[in-house]
């Protein structure tokens, strides 16, 4: 396989041309809207937890965005990924991927890939510095999703807002209220 | 002191030959390098940033390694020297667009040099500069006026100074080619308006503003006129003097120069009534513990240890570009430009952002291919070894208003070659197959 075969896997086209979780719905527990402020490419998401679960437990993801096929995709595949898991769950798999996308395409060990299954095809997307954080894009959303709905408590970590903020961009800095910025 | 340079003295020739371009090419080490697994370099994002020159690495490496010193203070001979180079490379840049070197700031970019005259608007706001400062002074009910089109260098520093003035800003809009509504000077421009802040070249699009239009119109009701030069300094003649413009910015990094550097142009009389920003050593005049006086520009506006070295690699590109002939460097990216319009539109489901002629447009063409996000665009470039530029380039609105989030852009400079504008057409041409769309229309 070249490169490029490597990194736009059919798995990956497949889910950019028809993705999963895509259109938002209501009922959801909190919202995250992410950008990435080099390329323009924005995701909103929202994390729905199932009801009376305990320990917290993420029903579904629902999500709008536009962006380029690698964040597309993977917003999509993440979305199947923890749909039904546990909310401590979907933060040991957003570490597996976020360690993924640290290993230069190299890939991780096996029972870390086992966890990611499908999310493994971004694992040539490591090799291009510029495209990471397209992957991550929806997976931040996620993070920022879970800690808002108090679901995931994030202590110690510099980089996560504040759970209390109300819907606030972690790393775009975008007021999500703005009615340009809808695109759905 | 510093010598007054001679204007130019070949005359116009068309463009360069083919021998002159592969002398051009020779000149810049970096244009013989293979990326992604051997491929031949095909660099076309030169609006993003230019590669640079021997004599401009060699500038740099020559006054560190002989005439390293502190400038304008020391009475040694290195110190002499380094002055000297440092003056001689403002002479240059000021020779290349129409200007006294007196009024030449040297500057870390474009955004610091038109930060820097946004924020002397905040001072003599604020009562510094007294009188002389009156026509930086700005109210509610003052208007300062950009374009739609502008990069955000050229826009947000706008917005911060009517969030703390409380000035209003508006705009001239674009036509859906990109070009701007120069129509629409006589309405929007109004006896309100303080700032006229343009760009003289798009980044996006390649339109080539009618400056003379702009001047006019602010001269008209007493604007005062800030033009972003980066995209034309670069790749066109312009003569700042002539265009009757009071305030310019361009970056050193675009124009075969060191990262860094940049210029602020200003009018003798503007710059003479602009009240200082930053503060501190070297631009001072006397200093007691009470008050300060200040140096006449362009010292007043160059506090503290500048980017010497820098400063004088800009020079020797300025000087570089001056004796390529800016004509000729024009005439070349103009026919560059025409292959690039033609090359992106003979490939199917590609439309271009800006307008398809070559009448004052440089070669900076912005495209989107129907179905794939730029990101994916110039990754399938890339491994074909040509760079281009995706994203917005820092034009948010410009994109918006065209109703594209981001696009891809092939842009070029002096030592683009027709071979390079092939070898792009022929990568764009298989983008849409490689992610399976061939029909042509829209995915």
């Amino acid at each position: 396989m070249s490169s490029m075969e490597q990194l736009y896997q059919q798995l990956i086209l497949d889910h950019a041309k028809s993705p999963h979780g895509k259109g938002l719905t209501e009922g959801h527990a909190a919202e995250s809207f992410q950008v990435n402020p080099t390329c323009g490419d924005e995701v909103r998401l929202r994390v729905h937890l199932t009801e009376a679960a305990d320990p917290a437990q993420i029903d579904r993801v629902s999500w709008e965005g536009q962006g380029c096929s690698i964040s597309q995709a993977s917003i999509s595949v993440m979305s199947e990924l923890v749909d039904g898991v546990p909310v401590t769950e979907a933060e040991v798999l957003g570490e597996t991927f976020r360690a993924l996308m640290r290993a230069r395409g190299e890939g991780l060990e096996e029972e870390a890939e086992d966890r990611l299954g499908d999310a493994t095809a971004f694992t040539g997307v490591a090799r291009y510095p510029a495209r990471i954080k397209c992957a991550l894009l929806g997976w931040a959303a996620l993070r920022d999703a879970l800690a808002q709905s108090g679901a995931l408590d994030l202590p110690g970590q510099e980089s996560s807002p504040a759970p209390a903020q109300p819907v606030p961009a972690a790393s775009g800095g975008t007021d999500p209220a703005t009615p340009q910025e809808d695109h759905a | 002191m510093t010598a007054v340079l001679e204007p130019q003295a070949s005359a116009p020739r068309p463009e360069l030959t083919a021998a002159e371009l592969t002398a051009v090419r020779a000149d810049f080490p970096l244009l013989a390098r293979t990326v992604r697994g051997g491929r031949p370099l095909v660099y076309l994002d030169s609006g993003a940033t230019s590669q640079k020159p021997d004599v401009v690495l060699d500038a740099e490496q020559d006054f560190y390694t002989q005439r390293n010193a502190a400038v304008h203070r020391g009475a040694h001979q290195l110190a002499e020297e380094a002055t000297e180079a440092y003056e001689q490379a403002r002479v240059e840049v000021a020779a290349l667009v129409g200007a006294q070197a007196e009024e030449i700031v040297w500057v870390p970019n474009a955004t610091a040099g038109i930060n820097l005259v946004a924020y002397a608007f905040s001072n003599a706001t604020a009562g510094r500069g007294g009188q002389a400062a009156r026509r930086f002074v700005l109210a509610p009910g003052d208007e300062i006026v950009v374009t739609e089109a502008e990069h955000h260098a050229n826009l947000v520093p706008w917005q911060e100074l009517c969030a703390r003035t409380g000035a209003t800003l508006r705009w001239i809009g674009v036509h859906d080619d990109g070009r701007l509504r120069t129509e629409d000077l006589a309405t929007v421009v109004t006896e309100r308006t303080k700032v006229l802040a343009f760009t003289h070249a798009s980044n996006v699009t390649g339109a080539v503003t009618d400056v003379a239009a702009f001047v006019r119109r602010a001269r008209e009701v007493g604007a005062l006129t800030v033009l972003d030069a980066c995209q034309s300094v670069p790749h066109l003649p312009v003569d700042l003097a002539a265009l009757g413009v009071d305030l310019a910015a361009f970056s050193g990094h675009k124009m075969l120069g060191p990262t860094g550097v940049g210029a602020l142009y200003g009018r003798r009389e503007v710059l003479e009534a602009m009240p200082p920003v930053t503060t501190g050593g070297s631009m001072v005049e006397v200093v007691t513990m009470e008050t300060t006086t200040y140096a006449p520009p362009p010292q007043r506006f160059e506090a503290g240890s500048q980017m010497v070295a820098q400063a004088v690699g800009m020079g020797a590109a300025a000087r570089y570009l001056r004796e390529l002939g800016m004509e000729a460097v024009a005439a070349h990216e103009t026919r560059i430009a025409g292959l690039l319009l033609e090359a992106v539109t003979r490939v199917p489901g590609v439309r271009v952002l800006g307008p398809l002629d070559t009448r004052d447009r440089l070669a900076a063409v912005s495209f989107v291919v129907d179905g794939v996000h730029a990101h994916d665009v110039g990754q399938v470039l890339d491994d074909a070894g040509v760079a281009v530029r995706v994203g917005h380039h820092c034009a948010q609105p410009l994109h918006r208003r065209l109703g594209v989030a981001a696009s891809a852009r092939a842009s070029a400079a002096v030592y683009t070659t027709d071979q390079e504008v092939e070898a792009f057409a022929e990568a764009l041409g298989a983008v849409r197959p490689f992610f399976g769309l061939t029909d042509g229309g829209a995915a």
